[in-house]
């Protein structure tokens, strides 16, 4: 019998049954619920009295409305305001665990899961985001569901899968000065497509990918679904366990000897086949920024915006004329020489500890330059802002000019009160630059944490690595 | 849900690549706590030349008069034909509420980002996977001939066009037949609880930190 694949592992441990028309009944360890697409799934229980299977699996927070700015005295905009209350009342009803949006321990789902140790290896682990890839760094199998699908979750413990195809992208070679996980992964989008991985589960690995922290590996995993994967995982390793250790709800005692055994073998065996293999090697991988409306039209910051006509297939040469048009940029303008009116820091891609620190060691001693209309940093969640003000980051980003906020999605999607203007160009650390994300209009350009820093305080793109 | 019964309805034509979720329906109107009322705000900033907002009375809104679905001889279409990959993004089902809040009950298209493909079984859209040339065959036909219709048959797994051609297209035997059941899924899971219950108990004993808290 030949190796199995990472993903065939996580697969084969959760199937509760084979249906035999092609698709298994896949039990779900960990579900991860938030306001925005649970409401309709917990009505959904109601009207058909239904209960949670087991609701310890789950774990609530609140994240896509909730303002970043002062919040005792709530959220002003009434329907975020309901939307929010509905997810309390639900979880309340449903006895289900919910960090509200006042305790300190609420922030983007997709962060608190990994820090709070509710993200384990080997699990399945969903949400109603697609961006519940991120939890495959641990060597999960963590994928995005929609409305239905939460309420089967919810009701089941369980959802109906197919078995996607494997695909390995393998990254070896060595990160240049200024490359980050963030970059690697919009090189990998720049290479396949945003089509790339549809049907297909991603394993990423190769030196470079063991050689990043464990939050780069959720970076890298977050922006698996911008490749058109569900899900994207990295193999446990030593990084992984020392990461889990001691958190609020990692195993103890004799159970953590047992898991640690358990995980040590949530890797691709030597001679796994995979349907489809990507290499690329890190040391040809610039510091990247996207110039048009989908994650794959990117370019490294030495380069230039594209001429459309130098697309072969006609339907992405239509696409890049309409990105073009409206991101407002002209074929061969130098990617340096674009500026941006915002700089935004946050997003379950880019918020976590070590985002900050990067971002605050280009800022410190620098002044956000004048064109700058706003720089903000969206922490990921409430204990990485206590965290961050303990190291005295925020001071640094203040004294900088930038604004300091409360945890949450924010202008990752500007469904709450944070957004770009029409024509209003953003160096964003989030993952999705389509036409109106960041607000109706807005311009958005992809980037790293220290490549926003840089752009804040240059005031327009710039290699990090040559400030 | 509904049972999927034959439609033989207007094909509008989007022809865009890459269309997103967000381009589908934009984030503000993911604040309803409801499943229906989306269609008004389907395509919003592509449809109406102001910004929308919950709450506003869309009929008052300045359509913009270059998007597709504002021309008359698209009114009332029920299949909408697309460019590879429409779907991406986010895996918000708010997105083919929206679609079939509107009238949408079959998407045409080369390829389908995997959430929303899944989504729309769920809500009992068929998303009909064609190759590149025969969905660029359609985009003419439908462009080139005001009031063009199309028969879908999921049962026979058929589209017949107005000239008597039919083509053929794929769709997983499970998919079909939940759709054309109109069958709730959750109740079909239930009836498996047993076995749900017996996983639950080999795997407490195999990994029981998985169910600690």
């Amino acid at each position: 019998m030949p190796g199995r694949t990472l993903y065939e592992k996580l697969w084969d441990a959760h199937v509760v049954r084979d249906n035999g028309d092609g698709t298994s009944l896949l039990y779900i360890d960990r579900h991860l619920v938030h306001e925005v697409t649970s409401p309709q799934a917990f009505e959904g229980l109601r009207l058909a009295a239904r209960k949670p299977w087991r609701v310890s699996a789950n774990l609530a927070t609140p994240d896509h409305n909730v303002p970043t700015t002062d919040r005792s005295k709530g959220i002003d905009d009434p329907v975020s305001r309901l939307q929010v209350q509905t997810l309390d009342n639900n979880c309340a009803t449903f006895g289900i665990t919910e960090f509200k949006m006042d305790d300190p321990r609420q922030g983007i789902v997709h962060v608190i899961g990994p820090e709070q140790g509710a993200t384990l290896p080997g699990m399945t682990v969903v949400c109603g985001d697609s961006h519940t890839s991120t939890h495959g760094a641990f060597g999960a199998l963590a994928f995005g569901i929609g409305t239905s699908e939460v309420e089967h979750v919810l009701a089941t413990q369980c959802l109906v899968q197919k078995q996607s195809k494997s695909m390995l992208i393998s990254i070896d070679g060595t990160l240049g000065a200024g490359v980050t996980a963030k970059d690697l992964v919009l090189a990998v989008i720049g290479e396949i497509g945003t089509a790339g991985g549809t049907g297909y589960a991603i394993e990423f690995g190769g030196k470079a990918i063991r050689g990043l922290s464990i939050e780069g590996r959720m970076t890298v995993c977050n922006m698996a679904i911008e490749a058109g994967a569900r899900a994207g995982m990295v193999a446990v390793d030593d990084k992984t366990i020392e990461y889990i250790k001691g958190r609020p709800y990692a195993p103890a005692g004799a159970q953590w000897e047992q898991a640690i055994a358990a995980w040590r073998e949530l890797h691709s065996d030597p001679g796994a086949v995979f349907d489809r293999v990507v290499r690329l090697d890190a040391g040809n991988i610039k510091p990247q920024v996207t110039w048009g409306t989908s994650p794959e039209m990117v370019a490294p910051v030495n380069g230039t915006v594209p001429d459309p006509e130098s697309f072969e297939d006609p339907v992405r040469r239509e696409s890049a004329r309409h990105a073009l048009a409206y991101m407002g940029l002209d074929p061969g303008t130098p990617m340096s020489a674009i500026a941006p009116d915002k700089v935004f820091i946050g997003s379950c891609t880019n918020s976590r500890i070590e985002d900050l620190r990067a971002a605050a060691a280009v800022v410190k001693g620098r002044r956000v330059a004048d064109n700058i209309k706003l720089a903000m940093v969206v922490p990921g969640s409430g204990l990485v802002k206590q965290q961050a003000e303990a190291e005295g980051l925020d001071r640094i980003f203040a004294e900088a000019g930038f604004e300091w906020r409360e945890p949450g999605c924010s202008m990752c999607l500007a469904m709450n009160a944070d957004r770009l203007e029409a024509g209003e160009r953003c160096a964003s650390t989030s993952n999705r630059n389509f036409e109106g994300r960041q607000g109706k209009g807005g311009r958005t350009h992809l980037v790293s944490p220290i490549m926003a820093a840089a752009a804040a305080v240059t005031g327009h793109f710039v290699d990090v690595s040559e400030l | 849900m509904e049972k999927f019964i034959p439609v033989n309805g207007i094909v509008a034509p989007l022809d865009r690549a890459n269309i997103d979720t967000d381009a589908i329906i934009p984030k503000q109107f993911l604040k309803s706590i409801k499943r229906s009322g989306f269609g008004p705000n389907l395509f919003d900033e592509w449809r109406y030349l102001d910004h929308g907002e919950p709450g506003i009375d869309n009929s008052v809104r300045p359509l913009n008069p270059e998007f597709v679905l504002n021309q008359e001889r698209y009114r009332g279409a029920q299949i909408l034909l697309a460019r590879d990959n429409f779907g991406c993004g986010s895996s918000r089902e708010h997105a083919p509420w929206a679609l079939l809040d509107y009238g949408f009950r079959v998407i045409i298209a080369p390829s389908f980002a995997d959430i929303f493909f899944n989504n729309c079984f769920k809500n009992g859209i068929l998303p009909i996977v064609l190759d590149a040339n025969t969905v660029a065959e359609l985009f003419m036909e439908v462009e080139g001939n005001p009031g063009y219709r199309l028969t879908v048959d999921l049962a026979a797994q058929t589209i017949a066009k107005p000239d008597g051609t039919v083509v053929q297209f794929p769709v997983d035997d499970f998919r079909k037949h939940r759709l054309l059941e109109g069958l709730d899924d959750i109740g079909l899971t239930l009836e498996h609880a047993d076995e749900i219950r017996a996983y639950e108990t080999r795997r407490k004993f195999e990994a029981p930190w998985l169910f600690g808290n």
